[in-house]
């Protein structure tokens, strides 16, 4: 074969250059993460939008129209025309007719490999979450990422009872993950063997996010409106 | 069948005889890395239920195998023994991240497809195993033609059984219908079992074609 260039054989290295080749290869590394990273960035902004955009449409059935809501610090909702980055958004759907079907809500926790972002759909005259999208997830495939795709699962957010209680501050009851098979009440989602703790950060992403999202909504709800 | 394997004999044969060629054929077929040397099973097996999903992860780890053999190569000598595989790692991890980000700039579906198992070509042993046993000795022409030989070669075994697969548990080929409406799917094909059986029947191939050939000679 070819002539080749065997690495050095006994070679005394000093740990300096080991240092040096390490970190000077580092920083080669570095460069070209950051160059691609700042390259791809307004593309990928671009392509999350339109893909939250779709996901919008999915939780909540039979919306035609958008309006996006942020939440101030005063925990008022206010509309705006674009999307603001660090602000917690809300995105209302309405059918032909401008009626309020319901109101999309991402909301994201840590998952088992990474952070989970989600969106849901809230409906307030159901006070029920209507529909459930996973946004970005790096959960183990064939196992974690059943959260995404095991139709049992999937079922839990066809009608999700997030009623509020007397005062409408609170929820009557928090959403929870509960083991595979003893689901009992509306407020409950059914976890899934196999996939117990990325089903059960659902859960928990879920019933933070409503425990606060919820009546702060519902005390809006004639803003959205 | 005999006529053929004897043309495609004599046509390899031909192209192996040239020594600058012969580092890009033989990944594409003596040194197959998936029906000869069975390396980087885990997204041979896991990401092949598609025939889109086996190309573009194919394509995403010839990528990052060619770019990590050339700058592997171009630094061979500048690396000291002691910190090679970390230096090796450092550079994959490098290009994968790249790869990475360059996948979400193409499509958020893919990526959502893809995901995880793009973080997992770091670990592929096909992708180190050529940075050491390769790149780390021979020049950057060379090394870059291994590279391009055996990319290509992984895409190719890789969409072999994702195309296989898709067809016989879905019906289409790139979500292109091919069976009419009322054949009924082989739902397994699509599910990991399907992987070993189809990777199975694709190494029995492989083999046989091997042996024809040794006999042929």
């Amino acid at each position: 074969m070819s002539k080749k260039n065997p690495i050095q054989k006994n070679a005394q290295t000093g740990s300096l250059k080991m240092l040096w080749s390490m970190a000077g290869i580092g920083l080669i590394c570095a460069f070209l993460i950051v160059m691609t990273y700042e390259g791809t960035l307004p593309r990928i902004e671009r392509l999350k939008a339109e893909a939250l955009e779709k996901a919008i449409f999915k939780v909540i059935p039979g919306m035609t129209k958008k309006r996006t809501f942020k939440l101030d610090e005063n925990n008022n909702f206010i509309e705006i025309s674009s999307d603001e980055k660090d602000a917690q958004l809300v995105y209302a759907g309405y059918d032909d007719n401008d009626k309020l079907l319901g109101i999309a809500v991402p909301a994201s926790g840590m998952g088992f490999a990474d952070i989970l972002h989600i969106l849901y759909g809230y409906d307030p005259n159901k006070q029920a979450v209507v529909g459930f999208y996973v946004l970005e997830s790096k959960e183990t495939p064939g196992l974690g990422d059943k959260i995404e795709k095991d139709e049992n699962f999937l079922a839990n957010f066809a009608a999700l009872d997030v009623a509020l209680s007397d005062g409408n501050t609170t929820l009557k009851n928090k959403v929870v993950t509960v083991k595979h098979g003893a689901k009992k009440n509306n407020w409950e989602i059914d976890g899934i063997t196999g996939a117990t703790i990325s089903s059960r950060a659902i859960g928990n992403i879920m019933g933070e996010s409503t425990e606060q999202m919820v009546p702060l909504i519902f005390k809006n709800i004639e803003v959205f409106k | 069948m005999s006529k053929q394997n004897k043309n495609k004999t004599g046509f390899f044969a031909n192209l192996e005889n040239s020594p600058s060629t012969d580092e890009f054929i033989k990944g594409l077929w003596r040194d197959n890395p998936v029906f000869v040397q069975v390396l980087g099973m885990c997204p041979v097996l896991a990401v092949s239920n598609t025939a889109i999903n086996a190309l573009a992860m194919g394509l995403a780890t010839a990528f990052v195998l060619l770019m990590s053999n050339i700058l592997v190569s171009s630094l061979r000598n500048f690396i000291p023994k002691q910190v090679r595989i970390a230096s090796y790692i450092l550079i994959i991890a490098t290009f994968v991240t790249m790869t990475d980000y360059a996948i979400q700039a193409i499509s958020v579906e893919l990526h959502k497809a893809l995901g995880a198992f793009i973080s997992l070509i770091v670990v592929n042993c096909l992708i180190l195993s050529r940075a050491e046993a390769f790149a780390s000795k021979n020049t950057i022409g060379k090394s870059m033609l291994d590279a391009l030989g055996m990319g290509l070669g992984f895409t190719f075994a890789l969409f072999c059984l994702g195309a296989v697969r898709e067809l016989m548990g879905n019906g289409s080929i790139f979500n292109i219908p091919i069976f009419p409406d009322n054949y009924q799917e082989w739902v397994v094909m699509i599910l990991p079992a399907g992987g070993f059986f189809t990777l199975a029947l694709w190494l029995l191939l492989f083999n046989a074609a091997k042996v024809n050939r040794t006999e042929v000679r």
